[in-house]
């Protein structure tokens, strides 16, 4: 086994050994299986109505007018799920990253 | 009479991506002088990039990633140029002319796949990759079995892809230009040849920012002339489509084309999933500097392609009153025959009925860019996953030197190349949707099952990483055989075994079954080594430490 390899697997092991990585992890994984499941159960809810209950979206969205439910639901589906993916990288990108750097420069 | 149902519906589900694979031979049109024009411009242009590339691109690093130096913004619009085919223009345009709110339906399954590989994937594949997807699975792996089984998930997908591109391309340059099939499968291959070989990633990635910049500007322009013609207003469009449209009302909701769930589901699994499975779109992620330029690259190109199918959204209904009751646009001027040109050809027309020849050239020459920058992406992933991964690292175990694995990814380019103008003339004629299944199948349930494994779950083993993507492959090819793309509409039969458009329903979850089982029972001594790489790598995933960086320029 060379240096670098053993001198990287400590480091691994040290970073492990952090309080600081667990809460990453833990905030990181938190944070991405949430916003996962919002996402997809938003869509398959919308997939189960499309379904089962066709006639909720094909609502007028007003007296007389031929603009259904269905049109703001479905363009909200793709303009909420981007809102998702602007929020985890906005954390992503200012939370774990500090976190991250901070846990790598402890290193040194 | 039940058959024929299914029949349609199988076409027109499969019909945004297979699009310009659908069943129609198209008839060769007029020569387009302005579209020609227009994308001669775009050839030129692109080509003083290549040249400029070329001169950039030193090591294997700068061929298949850009060095990691692209930035996030550009990585987006790339990843958009890399998605948005012409089948997305054309074929979920002529899906809401066709069937209305179904086609809305369908284009939502399109793009649920993006937010979730933002979650879950785009940093654990940039901190833990370097040129393919494969380089994450074997990380900890067994290099040679695993490598092997990646490169061959990534080559059949590509393969699939790029012959439905091919015939694609050939059917709508026939059509748009009035350039002969064959002619136009050549130019397209080599093409793609020059920017590929010459200019590498670096190459690729600037035309798919100059296509998806095209795309964006031509459709958003489409939409904004369309829309003028209703005052700006949705609700005026809305009933005015409902007053033109054959089946009236019911194009403002979910009809008939979702309504077998098991379909839907399929469907939607397949699509959501085989996103995250397809190589050229994995690859996108490695040529960004480091994991918040990967999340920053998904975020940007979410929006874009978000945006854009909404504007397409726009084109479909707005067609349905400005094409849809207009006679020059149908064969012998009857409104309720057949389209000039086919099916898919709505986008186009729309284009030549609010903006004139002129503007139609224009798109026309932007769905060609479109053409040519997916299969750009398509044969780097492919020729990467040849020279390294099978060559540089199965085969030379690692010894190959650089400019040896160049030499061989050339060499790879030219035979995917080949193999693609080769299927593409073979293909003219035949309905090559089911590709469109089997491509997005195989990935959802071969590539995309051992890829997340490899990166979450701590027991996976080679053994049962290999046997549930063999089990993945195997359901999905046979299904896709049985399914009634290839059992009725290319065999011929009566009726098809397998009655659903999509495998994954059953493949995908099959896949991971058989990936927990078989790890599980996987007591061997590699397996238990293999289980505790996954604490380093886990560190790297989380930390970025020891991931690739980027090289300077």
């Amino acid at each position: 086994m060379t240096h670098a390899e053993l001198s990287h697997a400590q480091r691994c092991d040290r970073i492990r050994a952090n309080p600081k990585f667990q809460r990453l992890v833990r905030s990181r994984s938190r944070l991405a299986w949430s916003l996962s499941a919002a996402v997809l159960g938003t869509y398959y809810l919308f997939m189960l109505v499309v379904a089962f209950q066709p006639a909720l979206l094909h609502a007028p969205l007003g007296e007389g007018r031929q603009l259904t439910v269905g049109i703001p639901v479905a363009a909200a589906v793709i303009v909420l799920s981007w809102l998702c993916t602007g929020w985890y990288v906005y954390r992503a990108n200012t939370r774990f990253d500090a976190l991250g750097a901070d846990l790598l420069a402890e290193l040194k | 009479m039940m058959r024929l149902r299914t029949l349609g519906t199988a076409c027109l589900a499969l019909a945004p991506l297979g699009v310009l694979a659908a069943p129609f031979v198209a008839e060769k049109q007029p020569v387009n002088l302005h579209a020609i024009a227009m994308f001669f411009v775009f050839v030129m242009g692109t080509l003083a990039i290549t040249w400029w590339a070329a001169r950039q691109t030193k090591s294997t690093s700068d061929f298949y990633t850009a060095g990691g130096g692209i930035s996030g913004f550009q990585n987006g619009l790339a990843i958009a140029g890399d998605y948005m085919s012409a089948a997305t223009l054309l074929g979920l345009s002529s899906l809401v002319f066709a069937k209305g709110y179904d086609g809305f339906v369908y284009t939502v399954a399109f793009f649920v796949g993006w937010p979730i590989i933002t979650f879950l994937m785009a940093e654990r594949l940039r901190n833990l990759g370097r040129y393919t997807f494969a380089d994450i699975v074997s990380y900890r792996l067994d290099q040679t079995q695993i490598r092997t089984f990646a490169a061959f998930g990534s080559l059949t997908v590509v393969c699939c892809y790029l012959v439905v591109q091919m015939v694609g391309a050939g059917q709508l340059i026939k059509l748009l230009f009035g350039l002969d099939y064959t002619t136009a499968v050549i130019v397209v291959g080599v093409l793609m040849l020059v920017y590929v070989i010459f200019g590498g990633m670096i190459a690729t990635t600037w035309v798919q920012i100059i296509k998806a910049v095209l795309l964006l500007a031509g459709g958003t322009t489409l939409a904004l002339l369309a829309l003028a013609e209703f005052g700006f207003s949705l609700e005026t469009l809305a009933s005015r489509a409902v007053a033109s449209h054959a089946i009236g009302w019911s194009i403002m909701g979910p009809g008939s084309m979702l309504a077998d769930p098991i379909n839907a589901a399929s469907l939607s699994l397949g699509l959501v999933f085989g996103i995250a499975g397809l190589p050229h779109i994995l690859m996108r992620f490695f040529t960004v500097p480091n994991a918040r330029e990967a999340r920053k690259s998904v975020f940007y190109a979410t929006g874009f392609i978000g945006f854009f199918f909404l504007v397409v959204m726009v084109l479909g209904y707005s067609a349905i009153v400005i094409v849809g009751t207009d006679p020059q646009f149908f064969v012998d001027g009857n409104v309720k025959g057949a389209l000039i040109g086919g099916g898919n050809m709505v986008a186009m027309h729309l284009a030549k009925a609010v903006g004139g020849n002129l503007f139609l050239g224009f798109l026309s020459a932007v769905a060609f860019a479109t053409i040519l920058a997916v299969v750009s992406g398509l044969a780097l992933a492919g020729a990467s996953a040849i020279s390294h991964d099978l060559y540089a690292t199965v085969l030379k175990k690692g010894t190959a030197s650089q400019k040896e694995e160049m030499r061989v990814t050339r060499i790879a380019t030219v035979g995917l190349g080949l193999v693609a103008i080769g299927l593409g003339i073979l293909f003219e004629k035949q309905n090559v949707a089911f590709l469109v299944g089997l491509t997005f199948g195989i990935a959802a349930s071969t590539n995309f099952p051992v890829l997340i494994m490899a990166m979450y779950w701590r027991n996976l083993t080679t053994r049962g990483a290999l046997a549930g993507g063999f089990a993945g492959l195997a359901t999905a090819l046979v299904l896709v055989i049985l399914s009634p793309a290839v059992w009725v509409s290319v065999l011929g039969h009566a009726q098809a075994i397998y009655p659903y458009d999509h495998p994954a329903l059953f493949s995908m979850p099959l896949a991971f079954l058989v990936i927990v089982v078989v790890s599980r029972l996987d007591r061997s001594a590699r397996a238990e080594r293999e289980r505790a790489a996954f604490d380093d790598q886990f560190v790297r995933a989380q930390t970025g430490l020891g991931a690739a960086a980027a090289s300077s320029h």
